[in-house]
């Protein structure tokens, strides 16, 4: 298990990202699925630059685990932002026209299409998001 | 994020090359927002495209909603990756995707 404690702003993505890469290298996991991960990653880790301390920073930690089999990675992001359970968000109408679609709206909806397993809590005054991924 | 612009006349193509993300996007929404005064037609070429986040399809979106109101927008080379985040999320119906 590895650990990311970082300022949680948009600037650091690149800084996650290559830090959840890192971590996968040695599971020989597909492009699709490394390219899945790092879209989720990207999708929660802006959320919570854009929203946990808003219109403060603060700081996230992201921790990627391996199950030992190498059947799957789990990513946990941790903040001490506002309580914000993203699971309780409705779907987005997928089906609706360009005319009727709201800008934006989608990112938890495609954490949710590209992994396996995603789960919230709340926790001391910390949220705590993990995403699993079958490997 | 390369994004190389041909314009013959009225028609308008950005061939996107690399990532389209939280970091990139805003830059391919500026050349939309800029570039399309006077354009009917507009093609996304995506043929060197790698990756896009929903902070990419906001930009498309964005693109999608202009060119209704001014011509048509055609969006070109999608590869089975991106088009499968097209599928899942309903634009593969918004877009036109030749």
């Amino acid at each position: 298990m590895k650990e990311l404690d970082i300022e949680a702003i948009r600037d650091n993505l690149g800084i996650v990202t290559d830090f959840v890469n890192e971590q996968l290298e040695s599971t020989g996991c597909s492009m699709k699925v490394q390219m899945q991960i790092e879209l989720a990653v990207e999708e929660v880790f802006v959320n919570i630059a854009s929203y946990a301390y808003n219109p403060d920073t603060g700081p996230a930690t992201v921790r990627v685990e391996v199950k030992p089999d190498g059947s799957a990675v789990m990513i946990t992001f941790i903040d001490h932002g506002i309580p914000y359970d993203p699971l309780a968000k409705a779907d987005p109408d997928v089906t609706i026209s360009a005319e009727d679609r709201q800008i934006g709206g989608l990112g938890i909806f495609l954490v949710k299409k590209n992994m396996d397993d995603i789960r919230y809590e709340y926790v001391n005054g910390s949220n705590i998001l993990t995403i699993e991924k079958n490997l | 994020m390369n994004i190389n612009q041909t314009n013959e006349g009225t028609k308008l193509t950005l061939a996107i090359e690399g990532r389209i993300d939280t970091k990139t996007a805003p830059e391919l929404e500026a050349v939309i927002r800029e570039s399309l005064t006077g354009i009917e037609s507009l093609v996304i070429d995506l043929a060197e495209t790698v990756y896009i986040s929903s902070a990419g399809l906001r930009t498309l979106l964005i693109a999608q909603k202009q060119m209704n109101t001014q011509g048509e927008m055609t969006v070109t080379n999608v590869n089975s990756d991106l088009m499968e985040i097209f599928s899942v999320t309903g634009f593969s119906d918004i877009l036109t995707i030749i």
